[in-house]
C-alpha cells in the first residue's frame, strides 16, 4: 500500500461537491415538495392517487432504471434537450435534476403525512378568524407541519448524499463537477485503496446513524407535543 | 401475519432438495471472473467449451478492479480473465493465483468511435474539430482502455485541449454506453464493442500511439484442484477459441 495521506485534495473536493449537490437538491425539494404535499393531502380522486404513485416510484425503482431513462432523456435527440437548448448529462445541473426526482418521495411523503395528521380543524379555525387561505397556510399549516418538513429535509439530504446509481449513469465522473462521494468510494474499493474507502464509507455510516437518530427524536417530540 | 416456523423449515428443505437435484453429479463446473469488455467473446467461448468438454462454465462479469477486490475477499472464482496484466500479476504475487499459470489471452484494440456515420473519417481529424462537446473515455485509473485513451491523446498532442471535454465511464462498457446513447459525440472504446457496428464511424488507432492492452488470464488458487478450471484455460488457447477471440476484434499472441 502506498503511503498517501488519508485526506487529500481530491477527497475534500468530492465531499464539498456532494454536500453542495445535496444542499441545493434539498432546497429545490422543499420548494417543490411542500406545495405538492399540501395538494396531495387535500383529498381527491383517482388522478391524485396517480400523481402520488408517480411521486412514490423512486422508492421502488432501482436507481439504475432512473439513471438509464435520465441518460436517454438528457441525450441530444430528446425533447428535453431541445426544450432547454442544452444537454444536461455530465453537468452539475443534470445531477441536481436527477437527485430531485430520486429523492422526491423521501421529502413529499413525510410532509404530506404531517399535513394529513393536522386535519382540517386548525385551518377552519383560521378561516373563522378571517385568515386568507395563503395566510392560513403560511402562519398555521406550515408551523404545525414543521416536524414533517424537517424530517423530509433530513431524509432528502441524506438520500442525495448516498445516491449512487443515478449519478453514476448520468454524471460522467468529472472531478469537481460530477464526481460525488458514492462514486469515489467505489473507485477507492476498485483500486484497493481501502483506508481511503473506510474514511468515506465510515463517514457515511456515521452520518446515516445520526440522521435516523435525529428523525426518531423529532418524531418523539412530535408525539409528545400532541399528548 | 402469523409466522409459522415449521412451514418455513419444510419449505427450505424442499428448496435445498430441488437445488441438489438440479446439479448433475457428473459434469464438472468452473466459475470464471471476466473483465466486462470480454463479455460477448467469453459467452461464445463458454458455449463452445461446454460443447467440446461437457463441463459447465459460470461467468461473473465486472470491471477488473472490482473483480480483483472480490478475489482478495475470498470470492469463489476459479479463473480470472482480466483486462490488464497488472491484476493477474498481483494475484500471483499475493498468493491468490497459481504461479506460472498466467498468459495473455487477448490483446485489446482501442478505437475512436461515434454513432454519427460522418463524424470520423478514419483519422484523428474528428478530435481536432471544435464542433463536439464531450469525448468519453474509461476511467484511466481503473480501466486499461482509459489509460490507453489518455496515452493516445497525449501522443497526438491534444490532451490539453481535450481535457475539459473528457467524460469518464466507470468501465469501458459504460464509456460505450455514453457514446451509443449520443450523450457523448466521440468516445475511446474497445474495438470488440463496435466491431459489428456498421452504422457509426470509427478510427482504428495505430498501435504505436499506445501501449498494447494485453489481457491476461490466470488460474486462481480456488480452481487449482478443479480439472474443469484447467480445461477452460487450455480451451482458451485452442484454435477454436482463438478464432472467436479474433472475430470479436481482439489481437492474439503468436
Amino acid at each position: 500500500m502506498t503511503a498517501s495521506p488519508l485526506f487529500d485534495a481530491a477527497m475534500i473536493e468530492t465531499i464539498l461537491l456532494t454536500l453542495k449537490l445535496a444542499g441545493i437538491t434539498t432546497v429545490v425539494l422543499l420548494l417543490v415538495g411542500t406545495p405538492l404535499a399540501w395538494w396531495l393531502a387535500q383529498g381527491g380522486g383517482l388522478w391524485k392517487e396517480i400523481v402520488a404513485t408517480v411521486v412514490a416510484l423512486p422508492i421502488v425503482l432501482p436507481p439504475t432504471v432512473l439513471g438509464f431513462y435520465l441518460l436517454i432523456a438528457m441525450g441530444p435527440q430528446s425533447p428535453l434537450t431541445g426544450l432547454l437548448g442544452r444537454q444536461l448529462s455530465f453537468t452539475f445541473t443534470g445531477l441536481v435534476l436527477g437527485s430531485v426526482i430520486y429523492s422526491l418521495p423521501f421529502v413529499v411523503n413525510p410532509i404530506r403525512n404531517a399535513f394529513e395528521a393536522m386535519g382540517p380543524r386548525p385551518l377552519e379555525a383560521a378561516a373563522t378568524l378571517r385568515a386568507a387561505p395563503l395566510d392560513a397556510f403560511v402562519s398555521v399549516a406550515l408551523p404545525l407541519a414543521s416536524p414533517g418538513i424537517m424530517t423530509g429535509a433530513i431524509l432528502g439530504f441524506a438520500h442525495t448524499v448516498g445516491e449512487f446509481g443515478v449519478v453514476l449513469m448520468i454524471g460522467g465522473g468529472i472531478p469537481g463537477r460530477t464526481k460525488v462521494l458514492s462514486v469515489t468510494i467505489f473507485d477507492y474499493v476498485e483500486t484497493l485503496q481501502w483506508p481511503k474507502a473506510h474514511v468515506l464509507a465510515g463517514g457515511m455510516l456515521a452520518m446515516s446513524f445520526v440522521v435516523i437518530l435525529a428523525m426518531m427524536l423529532i418524531e418523539r417530540r412530535l408525539n409528545g407535543g400532541r399528548r | 401475519m402469523t409466522f409459522r416456523p415449521t412451514a418455513l423449515r419444510s419449505g427450505i428443505a424442499a428448496l435445498l432438495a430441488a437445488l441438489a437435484l438440479s446439479s448433475p453429479a457428473r459434469a464438472a463446473e468452473t466459475v470464471v471472473a471476466v473483465a466486462a469488455n470480454f463479455t460477448e467473446a467469453a459467452t461464445e467461448i463458454g458455449e463452445a467449451f461446454e460443447k467440446a468438454t461437457g463441463d459447465r462454465v459460470t461467468y461473473s462479469f465486472g470491471s477488473t478492479g472490482q473483480l480483483y477486490a472480490q478475489i482478495t475477499q475470498d470470492a469463489p472464482f476459479e479463473v480470472f480473465l482480466a483486462a490488464d496484466q497488472a491484476r493477474p500479476e498481483k494475484a500471483e504475487a499475493e498468493g491468490f493465483a497459481v504461479p506460472g499459470s498466467r498468459f495473455t489471452y487477448a490483446v485489446g484494440k482501442l478505437v475512436l468511435y461515434s454513432t454519427d456515420a460522418g463524424a470520423i473519417d478514419g483519422s484523428s481529424d474528428a478530435l481536432e474539430q471544435p464542433g463536439f462537446a464531450h469525448v468519453a473515455i474509461a476511467n484511466p485509473v481503473t480501466a486499461p482502455y482509459g489509460a490507453a485513451a489518455v496515452e493516445v491523446m497525449k501522443a497526438l498532442g491534444l490532451y490539453e485541449t481535450l481535457e475539459p471535454k473528457i467524460v469518464q465511464g466507470k468501465s469501458i462498457s459504460q464509456t460505450h454506453q455514453f457514446v451509443a446513447t449520443g450523450n457523448a459525440e466521440l468516445g475511446f472504446v474497445a474495438l470488440s464493442q463496435v466491431v459489428a457496428d456498421d452504422s457509426g464511424s470509427k478510427w482504428m488507432i495505430p498501435q504505436e500511439l499506445y501501449t498494447p492492452i494485453r489481457q491476461d488470464a490466470v488460474l486462481l488458487e480456488k480452481g487449482a484442484g478443479n480439472a474443469a478450471a484447467r480445461a477452460y484455460l487450455d480451451f482458451l488457447k485452442s484454435p477454436e477459441a482463438l478464432a472467436i477471440i479474433g472475430k470479436y476484434g481482439y489481437g492474439t499472441e503468436d
